[in-house]
């Protein structure tokens, strides 16, 4: 499983580094992110390329858990 | 012009998308005490696009100014749709814009020739608006940022604001949405259609004039520009200071086609949430809207069209008119007595 840490970044930086996480085609990954903006950018990014996405508030950040 | 410096990659945030939300400027100015003078008859409330003083039976004084960082690489066009953005609150208002003054921050290690393309645009917008530029101010900053503080003229008893819309009016819109998607699109270089983009920064150059022009010829009862809050932040506001409901048929409302596969793939401004987040409660979406439309609509536009509210009959001309010069223009929606909620989007 690979886990992309994109906290302290804002748009569009966290779906750039999503969607270069991506190319790798494995079934699950985990993004972390710490704002509302980069949470819901990537769970659209990550929904249109066929995952699932599960969020998970940790904190002030948030786990967002993609699976296929 | 391109320079070696990408204008774009000084900016922190894009555009009108750089507004600070409206909910929060309401919180902070909620308890500074305010000076009641009769003159002023748009103002008060600090929610419309412009403030209006009235000089004499006849004349009222528009006064705005709206600036923000670079949402283009070509400093001439940064510069044009600046000034583009600024103008367009007082037509707006109904107004005619007469003068302008720069606002501008420049880098330290910006050249010169930049800087000057930028306040070329912004002359060039001025010209074409019939408005002088008298002079500004600029300091160094962090990152560029341009715009205009603009004085303009209305008579008093015709002055638009964006609290004045009547049940049966219908509303047009002169712009299509999705500018602030497909510029942040490509700042994240995954949108490489440069054909697209020189269409979107054109049409953020084009001013509001010619739609103002014309409206003004007709019963309009209320008007606003669609820009940081997205069309439906201006229309909440709208809703709310008419006291009426707001009726959308989503799939009249123009947009560029880009936009939703970019909304797809998570390539959302900031302050489309910060949007979202402030007139959401007021808005009632029938949930066969997808998503990305929904998106569409929060989506904050950088030098939008005219959000214009009139009485029916009009309404039907005016578009007609409208319509010889701005292809784009529609006809999207109308205004109730006050339902439900604010906002009421059909399919």
């Amino acid at each position: 499983m690979k886990t992309v840490d994109a906290r302290g970044l804002s748009c569009p930086e966290p779906v750039i580094m999503t969607k270069k996480a991506l190319s790798s085609k494995d079934s699950r990954y985990e993004i972390l992110v710490d704002n509302v903006t980069a949470r819901e950018n990537v769970t659209r990014f990550a929904s249109h390329q066929g995952y699932q996405v599960a969020v998970t508030e940790q904190g002030d950040d948030y786990l967002l858990t993609l699976t296929k | 012009m391109e320079t070696d410096v990408k204008l774009t990659k000084l900016a922190q945030c894009a555009g009108c998308g750089a507004k600070v939300g409206a909910g929060t400027l309401a919180k902070l100015l909620s308890d500074f005490p305010t000076r009641f003078d009769e003159r002023l008859i748009v103002g008060f409330d600090k929610s419309d696009d412009a403030s209006v003083y009235v000089i004499t039976e006849d004349t009222a004084l528009v006064q705005t100014i709206d600036f923000f960082p670079p949402i283009v690489d070509d400093p001439f066009m940064f510069g044009q749709i600046a000034a583009t953005n600024a103008l367009s609150d007082v037509y707006a208002m109904g107004g005619q814009p007469r003068l302008a003054l720069n606002v501008m921050c420049v880098t330290a290690d910006m050249d010169k020739a930049a800087t000057q393309e930028i306040l070329r645009g912004g002359y060039e917008k001025a010209y074409e608006a019939d408005t002088i530029i008298t002079g500004g101010h600029t300091i160094e900053n962090t990152q560029p940022l341009y715009g205009l503080a603009v004085s303009g003229f209305v008579h008093p008893k015709k002055v638009l604001t964006n609290s004045g819309a009547h049940p049966g009016d219908i509303l047009i819109l002169t712009k299509p949405l999705g500018v602030g998607i497909l510029t942040t699109a490509a700042k994240a270089e995954m949108l490489d259609d440069p054909a697209l983009m020189n269409r979107i920064y054109a049409q953020m150059a084009t001013l509001n004039k010619t739609a103002r022009d014309l409206m003004i010829r007709y019963e309009v009862h209320s008007c606003t520009d669609v820009t940081g809050f997205g069309l439906m932040g201006h229309s909440y506001e709208m809703a709310q200071g008419s006291n009426a409901t707001i009726h959308y048929n989503v799939s009249d409302i123009p947009y560029h086609k880009e936009a939703f596969e970019m909304a797809e793939m998570g390539l959302i401004p900031a302050g489309a949430y910060r949007n979202r987040h402030y007139a959401e409660a007021g808005v009632t979406a029938d949930p066969s809207i997808p998503l990305a439309m929904q998106d569409i609509l929060y989506d904050p536009q950088t030098s939008g069209g005219l959000l214009i509210a009139v009485k029916e009959e009009d309404g039907q001309k005016l578009i007609r008119e409208l319509k010889d010069s701005i292809p784009c223009a529609e006809i999207i929606g109308y205004v109730t007595e006050k339902q439900d909620n604010s906002i009421l989007l059909h399919p």
